[in-house]
């Protein structure tokens, strides 16, 4: 068991989503940050998609009751465990007792903690992601509070952390290649044009060339931006379509919408650009009131970044197997 | 939260595709939206719903999501040609076939007026007939399920009598209650959760229709058949 000692509002228990159902109009939901996600995992021994807990309000706290492998991905700033610095992207073995509590990250929005067999909530629907609109799902479909206390599976690879911990080079720097740097402050994320960017004037440019600035009313559901409206030349209302996590939608007012994780399943609002599937876990840990410019992209792109990610997946996968299997020769 | 609905002109045009060719434009990497060219009718959406047995047998494909004679495909990853996959699309699209897909007859008992009708008043003056005219034309009428979408389990009707059409609200209800049985430009529906709705309620069905924990989670399908009981008529 782990048992939750302080909670923020919003903090949920999350895997890689539930894909599949967006034909009933079920949300995939799923962590903000999925690449966080499965390095986590990865570190932990457990399979990419088990469950973990997203933490996006801090402080946050929790107690484990028994010996086991954790660790914290995503955000930046370092966890402790009962007061001992500890480094994020890296996993470490908690005693019994142990609580550990993750403040307010300096730069980044969101924190996974990832422990070793998974949290052992219900799978719904194929996931024990939380679905937050459909009240279903991870710990009783609700965010955490205060008190709850969450089981985790038995891992399978409980094996010997080293105790100075296992790290990872974290994504921001070991992919620093293809996914680019602040520019003037402001994080570039990659788009492709969508279905209704023609009705808007000058190709688009009011969109591409100004910094938007991911306004107070965000969410997991989706980051409204603001800065200078942008208006289609014709007004339209589009028939219901399906619709994914990274669409930009621009609603009658003008200050355009990027569905995240728990997008909803429909929408009918022009789409001016898609944000390219790779890039979104950057947006996820994108804090309300950051900066971002869309840049334009292409398939092409999109796919080299996929497989640069895929790459890293791999090795981090490889690399720490293999360490583990080293230590336990040694043990 | 994100309201989906709001500051919606009032009857503004539902514009199709180009006409005559389908369109297909990209939303990221990995998803492309085939749009039908033509009317909003049956006719398209059999169309869309034989496209998406098609294309939903692809290999490379990750998931589809019919939309009203639209369909919405999830490829595995980003395609190596994007241009190749919208001559497939194109071709698939030409290709098919009207089909009537196979469904079930779902009548849903309603308790129309009451509480929960706020906007049966407001229907009253813009289809400028009495609340009784207006239950007995939604209720006398056959829907089909287009698709579904928007919230867990919920059904994109088609089928409303054009005398009560009613575009959706310009400043969207806060709390709708789920349940609340609405109409919303030329479609009707239920609502399936409690939130910002910009669909006009006239009543009210208490009807569990969507169960997370079933093996199949959404009691509508697209292609079934739906009837709208006066379980009671309250004006």
């Amino acid at each position: 068991m782990i048992e939750i000692v302080e909670t923020g509002p919003f903090n949920t228990v999350q895997d890689l989503g539930r894909p599949g159902y967006r034909d009933i109009g079920v949300s995939a939901s799923g962590a903000m940050d999925p690449l966080a996600m499965r390095i986590g995992n990865i570190l932990v021994g457990n399979d990419e998609g088990a469950a973990g807990i997203e933490v996006q309000t801090f402080p946050f706290s929790l107690r484990f009751d028994r010996r086991t492998v954790f660790a914290v991905t995503g955000a930046d700033g370092d966890p402790l465990l009962d007061a001992l610095e500890l480094l994020p992207w890296c996993a470490y073995t908690a005693e019994a007792g142990q609580v550990l509590e993750l403040k307010h990250p300096p730069t980044l929005a969101r924190a996974y903690v990832s422990i070793g067999g998974g949290l052992d909530v219900p799978s719904v629907m194929g996931s024990r992601s939380t679905s937050l609109r459909g009240s279903f799902g991870g710990n009783a479909g609700r965010p955490l509070e205060k008190g709850d206390r969450i089981a985790f599976g038995n891992s399978t690879d409980l094996a010997p952390v080293p105790a100075n911990g296992l790290a990872v080079i974290e994504p921001a720097v070991a992919l620093r290649e293809v996914f680019p740097d602040l520019v003037d402050g402001a994080l570039p994320v990659r788009a492709l044009p969508g279905g209704e960017h023609a009705l808007f004037p000058d190709d688009g440019d009011a969109f591409w060339s100004q910094t938007w600035k991911i306004s107070s009313r965000s969410d997991r559901t989706g980051y409204r931006l603001s800065g200078e409206p942008i208006k289609p030349t014709a007004s339209i209302e589009m028939r219901s379509h399906g619709i994914v996590p990274g669409v930009i939608q621009v609603p009658p007012g003008g200050e355009p919408i990027v569905q995240m994780s728990d997008a909803n399943t429909a929408g009918g609002y022009p789409k001016i650009a898609g944000v390219i599937e790779c890039d979104l876990w950057r947006l996820g840990q994108a804090r309300i009131g950051s900066r971002l410019r869309f840049v334009r992209s292409t398939h092409a792109e999109a796919r080299a970044v996929e497989q640069a990610v895929a790459r890293y997946v791999e090795d981090v996968r490889t690399t720490s197997g293999m360490v583990k299997r080293a230590l336990r020769a040694m043990a | 939260m994100i309201a989906t609905l709001n500051n919606h002109t009032p009857l503004r045009e539902i514009v199709s595709a180009a006409q005559g060719r389908a369109r297909v434009s990209s939303i990221g990497a990995r998803s492309f939206l085939l749009e039908a060219p033509g009317e909003f009718d049956l006719a398209a959406q059999r169309r869309i719903w034989a496209l998406s047995q098609a294309v939903g047998g692809w290999p490379d494909i990750a998931e589809i999501v019919p939309g009203m004679t639209n369909l919405l495909t999830i490829f595995q990853e980003a395609p190596q040609d994007p241009e190749a996959v919208v001559v497939r699309l194109l071709e698939a699209w030409d290709n098919a076939r009207s089909i009537d897909l196979d469904g079930k007859t779902i009548e849903i008992p309603v308790h129309y007026g009451g509480e929960h009708a706020v906007d049966l008043p407001a229907l009253c003056d813009i289809a400028r007939l009495s609340d009784r005219e207006i239950v007995r034309i939604h209720h006398e009428a056959t829907y089909r399920v287009f698709a579904l979408g928007s919230a867990p389990g919920f059904g994109y009707l088609h089928g409303l009598d054009p005398r009560i059409y009613m575009p959706r609200k310009t400043v969207p209800s806060l709390k709708m209650a789920k349940g609340c049985v609405t109409i919303g430009g030329m479609q009707t529906g239920v609502a399936m959760l409690t939130g910002p709705n910009g669909w006009n309620s006239i009543g009210f069905a208490e009807l569990q229709m969507f169960d997370p924990a079933s093996p199949k989670p959404a009691m509508m399908a697209p292609g079934d058949t739906v009837r709208f009981v006066p379980a009671r008529i309250e004006l």
